[in-house]
């Protein structure tokens, strides 16, 4: 059996320091047409050399490797692109990466806390409300924002909020259950799923 | 994947700047406020200018203002995810921040604005597709092609009003401000919309939508009332904007009706207000008014769902929509 690989390298947007050591000075990495800027992703800061037209899915999941955000349908009608620019859910689709510059974009990759899952996600993950999981990164970053707001959603205020977040798999129950079911455990309730809701009834 | 075209992205700091730029470069240049109709739109390459002029910096035009008479001013760029949560507006004004709340879905509300949405592009089945797909049967006159594919003996373009906030903002009189290069206009909503497909604005290109005002709150009830497949997402199939001014007998003394969603601009259904004005809202009456609205509800084979059901509905949707202002 090959030897387990160590932990994974840093992300390159880590300070590289060596005391005493001359600075390695790289040339910015800019070609006629493009936009060096520092973007603010899950609290860190990625510095990027980019095309003015290209949007920030574009930019998260092909400059920046944070492929957790989807692309669907790419026209603002699927949802899955979800990320939150200054905590607020929006389609990275149809937003300009250099709008988001100076901005704190949160995606999927910066909900968990290492293996440390957020209710949410340790809901939709108790629950099976991931059949296939290309929508769960949109649900997650909208139903997250709701959450922070309103700690007691109803049924009905769930509906609404992820009225922008297509899922072609679970028909949705199994989603609002879970935003439910993380609600209740951000209350600090000792929630479980209903047998119901884990077996059928 | 779906990529944009280049284009060279501006972000003026003042109006007269955004203006300068749109005189500057003409039918190369548009403006951008949210996004969510131009870029979906570039994407499919149905609209590609090189110049897009965002006005996300443009000051002055990001706030609700409530005036001391109840009238409401509100800047272009107000997110329309505010608006519907706007508690002002949902007391005074419930007809024009339920039509706000029918706007696609929570997502887009959170980027796009007022002002774009009034300025929304005029939608057909044969014109919201893919580059490939209207390649594919030859391009439709309201871009790159010579033929209309709904009507194919048309001279002009049936592309369909599709802004759920435009025929209630018409019926209810509100105005907007247009910035050109020579000045500042305030005109009626109605005066900014024609009946092309194409041509649907009266503004000029480089005129800027800066400001919509709303008339203060009186003896007049507003409604809207959105037909649509699906309870998001979808753009109005028919969408109903009443405005009723009732006197202190519940006779009505004026009535706009304008139906959005069945032509190019959101057309007065003149037959319904003339059966309402002078007569009280009795069931009779509304029944016979939304019947008389299925002649102006123009319907064609140019938006979801079939075009004879789309027209038998409109009386039901008229007359719903005006039992919701009594």
């Amino acid at each position: 059996m090959p030897a387990v690989a160590g932990p994974a390298a840093q992300p390159h947007s880590r300070p590289f320091i060596r005391p005493g050591a001359p600075a390695i000075v790289l040339a910015p990495m800019t070609e006629p047409g493009k936009v060096l800027a520092t973007f603010h992703v899950n609290g860190e800061p990625h510095e990027v050399a980019f095309p003015p037209h290209k949007t920030l899915l574009e930019v998260l999941r092909e400059e920046l490797n944070l492929t957790g955000t989807k692309h669907g349908c790419e026209l603002g009608e699927c949802g899955t692109c979800t990320v939150q620019v200054d905590g607020v859910p929006i389609l990275s689709c149809l937003m300009l990466a250099v709008d988001a510059v100076g901005r704190p974009v949160q995606t999927v990759e910066g909900l968990a806390d290492g293996p440390q899952l957020t209710e949410l996600q340790h809901a939709l993950a108790d629950l099976g409300a991931a059949q296939c999981g290309y929508c769960t990164p949109g649900i997650l970053m909208t139903a997250e924002a709701l959450l922070r707001d309103n700690d007691r959603p109803t049924r009905e205020q769930i509906r609404q909020c992820l009225a922008g977040n297509l899922c072609r798999c679970t028909g949705y129950l199994k989603i609002f259950e879970a935003v439910e079911l993380a609600a209740a455990r951000c209350r600090g309730e000792q929630a479980e799923p209903s047998k119901e809701s884990i077996h059928g009834s | 994947m779906l990529r944009l075209p280049t284009f060279t992205y501006h972000r003026p700091k003042t109006a007269a700047e955004a203006v300068r730029l749109a005189s500057e470069h003409g039918k190369e240049a548009m403006y951008v406020a949210g996004g969510t109709d131009l870029y979906p739109n570039m994407k499919r390459r149905h609209q590609v200018p090189t110049q897009v002029i965002s006005l996300q910096d443009v000051p002055g035009l990001h706030d609700v203002e409530v005036h001391g008479s109840g009238g409401v001013r509100i800047g272009a760029m107000v997110r329309l995810t505010k608006l519907e949560h706007h508690a002002h507006l949902k007391q005074h004004y419930p007809g024009f921040a339920h039509a706000v709340r029918e706007i696609s879905t929570p997502l887009l509300r959170n980027m796009g604005p007022i002002g774009g949405n009034l300025l929304l592009d005029t939608r057909c089945t044969y014109y919201d597709q893919s580059h490939e797909w209207r390649e594919s049967i030859d391009f439709c006159m309201k871009k790159d092609g010579a033929i209309c594919w709904v009507a194919p003996g048309s001279p002009r373009c049936w592309a369909v009003q599709s802004s759920d906030t435009v025929p209630v903002l018409c019926a209810m009189e509100a105005e907007v401000e247009l910035v050109g290069a020579d000045g500042t206009r305030r005109i009626k909503c109605d005066e900014l919309y024609r009946d092309d497909g194409i041509v649907y604005l009266t503004k000029r290109p480089e005129e800027l939508l800066t400001k919509v005002f709303l008339p203060p709150p009186g003896a007049w009830k507003a409604s809207y009332l959105k037909l649509r497949r699906r309870d998001t997402y979808d753009f109005p199939i028919l969408g109903v904007g009443a405005c009723l001014w009732l006197d202190g007998d519940g006779v009505v003394t004026k009535a706009n009706v304008r139906l959005g969603g069945a032509g190019s601009y959101a057309i007065p259904a003149t037959e319904t207000e003339k059966l309402l004005v002078g007569n009280q809202l009795t069931d009779e009456r509304i029944a016979a008014a939304g019947s008389a609205a299925m002649k102006p509800a123009r319907t064609m084979d140019n938006t979801d769902l079939d075009v004879y059901w789309r027209r038998k509905v409109a009386p039901v949707y008229v007359a719903r929509a005006l039992a919701a202002c009594r």
